[in-house]
């Protein structure tokens, strides 16, 4: 069991490290996801997984009878997937974002694409039209033609 | 007086909620924001007054006694930061008030500052590691959104960036944690320490040991995993990216100086030698980028790097006095490089730009404001007696007691080259004349004097640590005391007599 649970965590981390050494926003997001996901199991398995009974004492009794499954990693790993799930939420709002203002989803032209002057004018005081989490699809900004047809 | 240790989250929470709910109301929230921080300074001295005179407190929330329950808990280090978030705090929300766009105000600027100062006073207190990590995404997600708030196309462009490094890094935090609580079966910071004592894997410890380096090394901005932050602070409005730049690294500096001295020092030889190398390397990186920028945010954002390359130098020596030096180095640095970009917030202000190539003309109109950089950029380069100064001849005195030569000379060329940077903005912003075609806007407006007022509170902070470093030295002495010897911040988790009770290592 620990040995198949080790395995998997090692090829989540493989494909996810792969996905995120990859140039498109999203397909680096699907990376943090299975990454997220590895190490979630990583801290279940090395918290000793095992069918054992669940950690619940019976009434009139002060401790457990039986040898009992450790819930401890379980409440860590369920505390780390609602935080990861906003996260991830939150990633998949700003790559939207990106491209709805930038044009691109190609991290290499995010880094390349210098700012207009426009964007040097009014750097820091622009006006904030909407918030990042209430994205509408209808952008302000050009979005060049030859990134829309990727 | 443990109850008090709850109220540096609390506070920040309470007034990020009712801000929240009173959205049609902008003055409301103004004025919780500004009284909410205020609230924090009043309680970070209390607690600061109350450690000092006690030693190390800790409260076990919910009544579990530790190392089951979670615990916060307040050393001396602990208790300096979260006043010293209280200070930046108070006076960023100040200069908020006349440098936030009222757009951004109605997206929540006000509660989302108060969640990023929850989430930072919050990592200053926790004793528990899996907390740490708690809090760490609490300020992550604040920051966040404080960073793409407005919207602007260079804001997303950074913002991407920045939200993929730092998840990565959170990962990793999170994978390390997960690691050692398979070796030890304990997250308590106070148990861990004890328990990494008994643990017979050497190797096993200093390999996780490596991933908190990974995880802290994103957040603290050190070599070679700073790039995310010369890409990202200089896009925020002036003053989120001061909070940004006082507080947030300083959060992963931080929680370097607590793992590292409270769990990981059993082979200083391969994690401190290390810590050694990249602090070298983080300064001479750092100030080479702010000699190649003309952007007054990205020159001050590179310093950043460069000077939290002297942090972990004081730790990496791993002797009480340099980490005396650390702690000195971090009290000054969050005062002074906050109040850094304050002063280039106001200049923007008059001026119109950030580029040193608009700039200038300001030492001519404006006196008082070249006086109130002078201050802050001396302060940074090292210059006595400001600030800045008591803490680079700590360290370097450190360095040189224990023959530590190479770091001593990069850490004096650095603060040379800080020099010099300064330098460039003194001549670009404030000596040349103004560009033709461009003219200054009147300064006496309430707007401004808002933003001034701020400037000048911090900057005699830094000359009142300057002139009158003997107490900041001897406070800074016993920090670093408690931090090396570990027993008082042990047995005040734990309770007395914790040390003794464990048995000794097989």
């Amino acid at each position: 069991m620990h040995l198949l649970l080790a395995l998997l965590v090692g090829v989540l981390f493989a494909a996810g490290v792969y996905l995120i050494l990859q140039r498109h926003l999203l397909r680096i997001i699907f990376g943090l996801i299975l990454l997220g996901n590895a190490v979630n199991l990583l801290v279940f398995t090395v918290g000793r997984a095992a069918r054992l009974a669940p950690p619940l004492i019976p009434e009139g009794m002060t401790v457990p009878p039986e040898v009992t499954a450790n819930p401890l990693p379980q409440a860590l790993v369920l505390t780390a997937i609602v935080i990861s799930f906003g996260l991830v939420a939150f990633a998949l709002v700003l790559a939207y974002r990106a491209y709805a203002t930038l044009g691109t989803t190609d991290t290499d032209a995010l880094e390349n694409d210098a700012p207009s002057p426009a964007d040097l004018a009014t750097n820091g005081r622009a006006p904030a039209d909407e918030d990042a989490a209430e994205a509408s699809p209808s952008s302000p900004d050009p979005v060049p033609s030859d990134d829309l047809a990727r | 007086m443990t109850w008090l240790l709850i109220l540096p989250v609390l506070i920040p929470l309470a007034a990020a909620v009712a801000s929240m709910l009173l959205r049609r109301a902008p003055r409301a929230q103004r004025v919780l924001n500004v009284a909410g921080t205020g609230a924090l300074l009043v309680v970070a001295s209390l607690l600061l007054a109350g450690v000092w005179q006690q030693g190390p407190q800790a409260l076990q929330v919910g009544g579990w006694t530790a190392p089951f329950g979670i615990t916060l808990v307040a050393d001396l280090l602990g208790a300096v930061m979260v006043l010293i978030t209280a200070v930046v705090g108070l006076a960023v929300a100040v200069y908020g008030l006349g440098s936030i766009d009222a757009t951004r105000e109605r997206f929540y600027y006000h509660p989302l500052y108060q969640l990023l100062l929850m989430g930072v006073c919050g990592a200053f207190l926790t004793g528990d590691l899996f907390n740490l990590y708690v809090w760490f995404e609490v300020l992550l997600i604040a920051s966040f959104v404080l960073l793409v708030l407005g919207n602007d196309r260079a804001q997303v462009r950074g913002a991407v960036t920045y939200v993929i490094i730092n998840l990565v890094a959170s990962l990793c935090f999170l994978a390390g944690v997960g690691l050692l609580y398979g070796l030890t079966g304990t997250l308590n910071m106070a148990d861990l320490s004890l328990r990494l004592a008994e643990v017979d894997a050497p190797g096993l410890v200093t390999a996780i040991a490596m991933l908190f380096v990974i995880a802290f090394g994103v957040k603290a901005a050190v070599f070679p995993l700073f790039f995310w932050l010369p890409a990202s602070y200089h896009t925020p409005p002036i003053a989120v990216a001061a909070v940004f730049a006082g507080l947030l690294t300083k959060v992963g500096v931080y929680a370097f100086l607590r793992v590292f001295t409270l769990l990981f020092h059993h082979d200083v030889g391969v994690t401190h030698t290390l810590l050694l190398v990249v602090a070298g390397l983080t300064m001479v990186t750092g100030v080479l980028g702010a000699a190649a920028q003309q952007d007054v945010r990205k020159i001050l954002s590179f310093h950043i790097i460069s000077q939290i390359g002297y942090m972990i130098m004081g730790l990496a020596l791993f002797t009480p006095l340099a980490l005396v030096g650390a702690i000195f180095y971090i009290v000054h640095h969050i005062i002074v490089k906050a109040n850094l970009f304050l002063v280039a917030g106001v200049a923007e202000r008059i001026v119109g730009s950030f580029d040193l190539k608009h700039l200038g003309g300001l030492y001519k109109a404006h006196p008082w404001l070249a006086i109130l950089f002078i201050i802050p950029a001396f302060s940074l380069a090292g210059f006595p007696p400001l600030s800045g100064f008591w803490a680079k001849l700590i360290l370097i005195k450190a360095g040189l007691d224990v023959g530590a030569y190479v770091i001593v000379g990069v850490a004096l060329v650095v603060g040379l080259l800080t020099l010099f940077s300064m330098t460039k903005i003194w001549n670009g912003a404030f000596w040349t004349p103004l560009a033709e075609g461009l003219a200054l806007r009147p300064a006496r407006r309430r707007g401004v004097m808002l933003m001034v007022g701020p400037v000048t509170v911090l900057a005699v902070l830094t000359l009142v640590i300057g002139l009158w470093a003997e107490p900041f030295f001897q406070f800074a002495t016993e920090a670093a005391a408690t931090l090396l010897d570990r027993t008082e911040y042990i047995e005040a988790v734990l309770g007395p007599g914790a040390m003794a009770a464990t048995p000794p290592a097989p």
